[in-house]
């Protein structure tokens, strides 16, 4: 599909964050990787929840709490579309991708890892998916082993035969890289993963925002992922996992709600996805993510995904020719998502970032979490622009403006 | 609120400090090393100073970080050699005050070309890069005076 009918000075319309200066300038928001901006919509949606809905949710018999309940179910049919899941029930409500992340390996990871297991995660994951694992590693006394990456910023996938083995418990991979972008071969992971009988648990942090996700296609057995940086609120986040895995595995968090019956000495579980949902849950959050969903879909994310090829496509090109940039990362849009990590010379990334700021660009400068990734490329850190459905081709003109301004500084 | 200009964050003599910055060098006879890193952003030094009595007889530091931060801590090691450590303390003390907007330390000569740095007091989230070698001498200080008075005589 072409993205002729796709206006994002329209689209810009519905954000009213994006219509402000900063620092004198218009406003260009290039941070996306790390929280996108809210449609008026999902603004609404969460307003209109507290003004006329608000309730704690499956304990009440009044009118309230019955329409409380319903928003927050209804939400969860809406994010289970999202990701193509057969089930709602298999969608846990968290906090975000990275209570997520935890969910999996203290629920599932402490029942199913022992000592000399192995888990295999990548050099480029998100510290949300390197931290769990290291602490289940030490708790468990597993191995932790790792997928390398390229000079590229691609995984090494050559040698995958020889770190899959029978002691492989799980494989913890990202969609979508946060700080390279690069678009991982997760399906093709997770069939050699189940060759071996692993688990494999996808964080998709930013795979779920920039690209259409089918976990019974991936074939996967979690999928992680958050509403911040998809238009919806902070604070919520959704598991999916497969039921029958759901369903055997150890609670979370205990307390009022994952409960079905409290004794003095025991308990047992509600049924999933309850049982992983302890305490009055972010009702507000999932309202305001099951919004975000309806506004995405009305666009449609094959649209947004052709939309954010262009702008890619454009921003590689300009960027590649400012001088003294150095790009990270796949060089190809069909391997690289919406983001774009870069250093500049020997101006470093927070004084770019601070220089931009000046002219009203945001980007972000730093590890981007991604610590392991930045000693691969012997940086400490790098600047890094990411896009969205509202980003125009200007935007990428007033960055390679903004660099201009860097040159000037320092060279 | 007037966005505060950039001129005055990247005058010529931090650039001039971050691009040859003076005593980066290991030293071989420290008396006491503080690692010091801002995890958020990835500025990192390692100050390495000798203390000979209650004077600092060398100062040198090893890092990597932003402009400001690099900049900063290689005018505080220009300033340390040969100060007591209460000047050595008294000059963390104004340095700090002045980031934090007082302007009669950002007049007093005693901070010398640390001076330069007073536009960062302008741009709040780039305080910490400034006073990221401040920091570490502080540590120093504090960690030089628990050891001396954990010393039987």
């Amino acid at each position: 599909m072409t993205s002729e009918d796709f206006d994002p000075n329209r689209i810009r319309k519905d954000f009213p964050a994006l219509d402000q200066t900063v620092n004198g300038k218009p406003l260009v928001y290039l941070d996306n990787a790390a929280t996108s901006q809210k449609p008026r919509r999902v603004l609404d949606a969460i307003h209109n929840y507290y003004e006329q809905d608000n309730a704690n949710v499956h304990r009440g018999i009044h009118e309230l709490s019955r329409r409380a309940t319903v928003a927050y179910e209804e939400a969860r049919e809406k994010v289970a579309g999202w990701i193509n899941a057969s089930d709602p029930s298999e969608c846990v409500w968290t906090r975000g991708t990275t209570e997520a992340i935890n969910l999996v390996s203290v629920a599932w990871g402490l029942d199913h890892v022992g000592e000399g297991d192995e888990i295999l995660i990548s050099v480029m994951e998100h510290h949300s998916n390197i931290v769990p694992w290291q602490i289940l590693a030490a708790r468990t006394k597993a191995k932790l082993r790792y997928i390398e990456i390229d000079d590229d910023g691609r995984l090494v996938l050559d040698d995958l035969g020889s770190l899959l083995n029978e002691r492989t418990k799980v494989v913890a991979i990202s969609h979508v890289s946060n700080s390279l972008g690069t678009i991982n071969p997760v399906k093709e992971i997770t069939e050699a993963a189940h060759a071996v009988g692993a688990v494999v648990m996808i964080d998709g942090a930013q795979g779920a925002v920039h690209t259409k996700v089918d976990v019974q296609d991936l074939d996967c057995d979690f999928y992680a992922f958050g509403g911040h940086k998809m238009c919806g609120p902070t604070g919520i986040g959704v598991l999916w996992g497969r039921k029958e895995l759901l369903e055997v595995m150890s609670p979370f968090q205990g307390g009022g709600e994952m409960i079905h019956i409290v004794e003095r000495d025991q308990s047992s579980w509600a049924r999933v996805p309850n049982k992983f949902e302890a305490g009055t849950p972010n009702i507000v959050g999932a309202v305001g993510m099951g919004a975000a969903v309806d506004y995405l879909n009305d666009i449609g994310i094959e649209r947004i995904e052709a939309h954010e090829r262009e702008i890619m496509t454009y921003a590689l090109q300009q960027l590649g020719e400012v001088p003294g940039v150095k790009i990270y990362g796949p060089k190809s849009v069909d391997e690289h998502s919406a983001v774009i990590s870069f250093t500049m010379g020997d101006a470093h990334p927070h004084d770019i970032s601070t220089i931009l700021d000046m002219e009203g660009v945001a980007v972000r400068a730093g590890h981007h979490c991604a610590q392991l990734v930045m000693k691969h490329f012997d940086v400490s850190a790098t600047a890094r622009a990411s896009f969205y459905l509202y980003s125009t081709k200007e935007d990428v003109d007033r960055l390679v403006a903004g660099l201009d301004q860097v040159a000037a500084i320092f060279n | 609120m007037e966005s505060p200009q950039l001129s005055s964050l990247y005058q010529q003599l931090i650039l001039e400090h971050y691009r040859n910055p003076r005593n980066k060098a290991e030293l071989d006879e420290k008396t006491v090393e503080i690692h010091m890193a801002n995890p958020v952003c990835g500025d990192e030094i390692r100050l390495q100073l000798r203390i000979e009595g209650d004077q600092i007889a060398d100062a040198k530091f090893i890092g990597s970080g932003c402009s400001i931060s690099q900049a900063a801590v290689s005018m505080m090691t220009t300033r340390l050699e040969g100060a007591s450590l209460d000047e050595a303390d008294a000059l963390a003390v104004r340095f700090t005050e002045m980031m934090h907007g007082d302007d009669s330390a950002a007049k007093d000569k005693s901070l010398g070309d640390l001076r330069a740095l007073q536009g960062v007091s302008k741009f709040p989230v780039r305080i910490k890069c400034a006073l990221l070698g401040f920091d570490a001498l502080q540590e120093a200080l504090k960690k030089e005076a628990e050891d001396v008075g954990g010393e039987p005589n």
